[in-house]
């Protein structure tokens, strides 16, 4: 079989890091695929050699049997590589056609390139069945859609390889399947693809041949039909891990949040949370599944105190709130501490030094000095913290923005954690977080539990809802369509549920 | 491979070749007008360092820099954009003199304070009205400070021909202050270094201004406020995750600016004219936004910007005087490309330097694969 693209003995170094160390690898023309590894195990850094970002200190790199130097995208544009990003690149305000003309009009005027356009829009259409309305705003498309505006960029430029980079973190499941019955039929059309993730059921789903990174280098190489999940993650951190953690049964203790009949509401007015009740009790994990965008966010905010409730009651341990007055000061100090779902957004600042990063919050706290803030005191807090949970590197005084994603999401965690919560929101714990630091998260928060705590989880993957909760509850559409144990609960009954479909009812 | 400049690279150096690019592409200007570019560098530094009296004066400008960098600085760090130290100064200027005018019989103990607080009072209050209008309606910031300068500008030119013009005079100002109001001068005190002053436009103010910095670096990296303010100004969702009480903190900082930026009404009004006059402020909160910029939103840098731009007045004046074909207007041009390079193509040298830094140390491991 023909290799599209063949890396032969790359090295990148940065400094003194070898951030990619002899890589050998042939993607065969024609086939779909997946590289995983953990963060920092070097795959974006190889894309990003193979796209031009960067060039590589030593070795080749051949393109359809042909030695290629790709000394910027447009270099890689030209051999007819293409890139999908994770962050889209996209224009908001500008129509699909007009962002996919971008940097391809053809001339002065309009006019001639967009009818050109607007034709081979509907050639690909037809072709690979990646049909969009050329005269839709960016701005009114879902996610989903707009990955597809972005694919579609790329083939309109002549890519024959595509390189996608996690292209469903930012997914529902039902986009996700969308995406790969797309991927599937461009690879029947010839085209190559290479796909970036940590989620191993997708290269298990969608793959051909899979290649395993660990620390710069390349430490496997599996044809997808001869392998397991459990061989993949093995590969991938370098030890047997267990996937499906082994929780132990829940002995939940007396009530710790009672919610009745919440309504919460966003900017535009449009319901988001529909009168929904929930009980918390000591010392058990409660799931709350659902497909992105069905409240789940909107109702972990509002018990965190960041968003304004409509209506309904909050029972903090034995305490009534007055939903009109929480803010998530009052509700810290009440016990309840919140891991967000977004820790760009919300969890962390990006441009503080971490240790400034880990008191976000909390810096009221006397620990940090009387009167003026004691910046050695609040230094030492994270250097602690940073041995218990492994944080690196270990440097307290290091801006936020330069931990890896998992190295921050540990930073949050510890934050909230440590400081003795009576209830815990959890939401996304392990959102670009790499296996091996999605165990330990999964381990603490059993452990938590163990020690009595309640806490709410909010999670969008489903395996890891039911790896950690003793009760799921699922939401669809602002409301609670059902609850279900959490030992073995059945996969295509929760599915139905996230559809709003109950089923032990209909 | 650096991503990043070395942090003496970043506060030193940049500003440095900044400045020398100004300064560079000045010198041509005046070569066009027939001039040696030298011979102007030098009677510019002699007429800014050269003698006591134009050290006096160079200070006297760093003051009014450093109040009004220093409120763009404060506001910055909230991010928020605050043009209107021009206005607060304006405003600050009124306190002060309706203090003095109010009470011209009190002590100097007494009369002194209340007008530096009257001052005080009257900024804050010109810049937490938009800060209040951001926060409760959001109004932009930046449309609502300029609006604020306006509204500042008719409004004193409505008092001083109306209401506070001495009576008999024709000139647009206030009657003198009682000598109480004076901000004692340092001249008496330079004399002990040995420099020979008398009547310099430099006093106490200041002192002040070197202080107010020092405060304001407390404010910023030290305390539970600046926290907050620098939390909102980074990252506005993690200051409502954190809970910080964002409509608070916005008129509190805006407030904190119109109150660095009166304090150049002290320079001006208290320190050296002793009355209200029409349009006392010249500019200088305007040019506070580019000694915020150069000195990189921090006091330290802030107090070095001033001194800069202090010297740029005070040796432009004496080079326009000295060389009759360089004329004021020259100095603004100086000036101007010191903003423009210093300010809006702050960036313009990153990339070579970082280039060249790579060049010359290819082994220097900053930072790993961030990707």
């Amino acid at each position: 079989m023909q290799s599209a693209i063949e890396f032969v003995g790359i090295n990148k170094f940065f400094g003194s890091v070898h951030a990619n160390c002899d890589i050998h690898l042939n993607v065969a023309t024609g086939s779909i695929h997946g590289i995983v590894g953990e963060n920092g195990a070097g795959k974006s850094t190889l894309m990003s050699i193979l796209y031009g970002y960067y060039e590589a200190t030593s070795g080749t790199i051949r393109i359809n049997g042909h030695n290629a130097r790709i000394t910027s995208p447009s270099a890689a544009i030209q051999l007819g590589i293409g890139m999908v990003h994770q962050h889209f690149m996209l224009i908001e305000t500008f129509t699909v056609l007009e962002n996919i003309l971008l940097g391809a009009e053809g001339g002065y005027l309009l006019a001639k390139g967009r009818k050109d356009m607007r034709a081979k829009l509907r050639h690909f259409g037809e072709r690979y069945g990646l049909i969009v309305d050329p005269d839709a705003r960016i701005a009114d498309l879902g996610v989903g859609m707009r990955q597809r505006v972005e694919i579609l960029k790329a083939l309109m430029r002549g890519a024959n390889i595509l390189i996608l980079d996690e292209p469903t973190a930012v997914l529902t499941p039902d986009e996700a399947d969308g995406l790969f019955i797309m991927l599937r039929r461009l690879r029947d059309e010839g085209k190559t693809i290479l796909i970036i993730t940590h989620k191993l059921r997708e290269i298990m789903d969608l793959t051909d041949h899979v290649s395993v990174m660990r620390h710069g280098r390349m430490v496997g190489q599996f044809l997808t039909a001869q392998t397991s999940m459990d061989e993949l993650a093995k590969a991938m951190v370098g030890r047997k891990i267990d996937l499906n953690s082994q929780k132990s049964p829940a002995r939940p203790g007396p009530v710790m949040l009672d919610v009745r009949d919440l309504v919460v509401r966003d900017a535009k007015g449009t319901i988001r949370v529909d009168h929904v009740s929930l009980t918390l009790h000591a010392g058990e994990i409660v799931g709350l599944a659902g497909v992105a965008g069905n409240g789940q966010s909107e109702l972990l905010q509002a018990l965190a105190g960041m968003r304004a409730i409509e209506s309904g009651s909050l029972i903090l341990e034995d305490e009534v709130q007055n939903i009109y007055h929480i803010n998530p000061r009052q509700m810290r100090r009440a016990g309840l501490m919140h891991v967000p779902e977004d820790r760009h957004h919300h969890g962390l600042v990006m441009n503080f030094d971490a240790c400034e990063s880990a008191i976000l919050g909390f810096h009221h706290d006397e620990t940090y000095g009387r009167g003026l803030l004691d910046r050695s005191a609040v230094k030492s807090a994270l250097a602690i913290e940073m041995e218990t949970y492994d944080i690196r590197p270990r440097n307290p005084r290091l801006s936020t923005k330069s931990f890896s994603g998992g190295n921050q999401q540990k930073i949050v965690l510890s934050r909230e954690i440590e400081r003795e919560p009576k209830i815990l929101l959890i939401g996304q714990p392990t959102r670009g977080v790499d296996v091996g630091a999605i165990e330990f998260i999964h381990n603490r928060l059993l452990k938590l539990r163990d020690e009595g705590k309640a806490i709410l989880l909010v999670s969008v993957e489903l395996d890891e809802i039911i790896a950690l909760s003793d009760r799921i509850l699922v939401m669809c559409d602002g409301k609670i369509t059902g609850e279900r144990g959490g030992l073995d609960p059945d996969i295509k009954d929760l599915g139905l549920l996230m559809g709003g479909v109950d089923e032990k009812v209909a | 491979m650096r991503r990043s400049l070395p942090l003496w690279a970043e506060v030193a150096l940049m500003p440095l070749i900044n400045i020398v690019a100004a300064f560079l592409i000045s010198g041509l200007v005046v070569l066009f007008i027939g001039e040696s570019p030298l011979e102007a560098l030098r009677l510019m530094m002699l007429g800014a360092l050269g003698s006591a009296e134009g050290l006096a004066f160079t200070l006297y400008y760093t003051t009014n820099f450093i109040f009004t960098g220093l409120s763009v600085t404060l506001a910055y760090r909230a991010g928020l954009f605050n043009i209107g130290a021009e206005g607060q100064a304006y405003l600050g200027g009124l306190g002060a003199a309706l203090v003095c005018l109010t009470f011209p019989n009190w002590p100097a103990f007494l009369l002194l304070p209340m007008a530096m607080i009257g001052a005080g009072l009257f900024g804050a209050l010109w810049g937490m009205i938009p800060g209040w209008l951001l926060a409760k309606r959001g109004s932009h910031i930046v449309i609502t400070t300029i609006m604020f300068n306006w509204i500042a500008t008719s409004l004193m030119s409505y008092l001083l021909v109306n209401v506070l013009r001495a009576p008999g005079s024709m000139q647009p100002e206030s009657p003198a202050f009682s000598k109480a109001a004076l901000m004692p001068s340092l001249d008496g005190f330079l004399n002990v270094l040995g420099l020979r002053l008398s009547n310099s436009p430099l006093n106490a103010s200041f002192l002040l201004a070197l202080l107010a910095a020092l405060y304001v670096w407390l404010l910023i990296w030290h305390t539970r406020l600046g926290y907050e303010i620098r939390t909102l100004g980074a990252n506005p969702g993690a200051a409502d995750y954190a809970g910080v009480p964002t409509t608070k903190i916005i008129i509190i900082t805006m407030g904190l600016s119109g109150l660095m930026a009166a304090g150049l009404s002290l320079n001006e009004v208290l320190g050296v004219q002793h009355r209200l006059l029409l349009d006392f402020t010249s500019g200088y909160g305007f040019v506070g936004i580019a000694v915020a910029l150069m000195g990189r939103a921090h006091p330290f840098g802030v107090v070095c910007a001033a001194l800069l731009f202090g010297m740029l007045y005070q040796g432009g004046s004496e080079l326009a005087f000295d060389q009759p074909k360089i004329t004021r207007d020259m100095i603004v041009v100086i000036q101007g490309l010191v903003v423009l390079f210093a300010g809006a193509l702050e960036g313009l040298w990153r990339k070579p330097l970082l280039a060249s830094f790579n060049l010359l140390s290819p082994k220097s491991a900053q930072s790993g694969p961030e990707r």
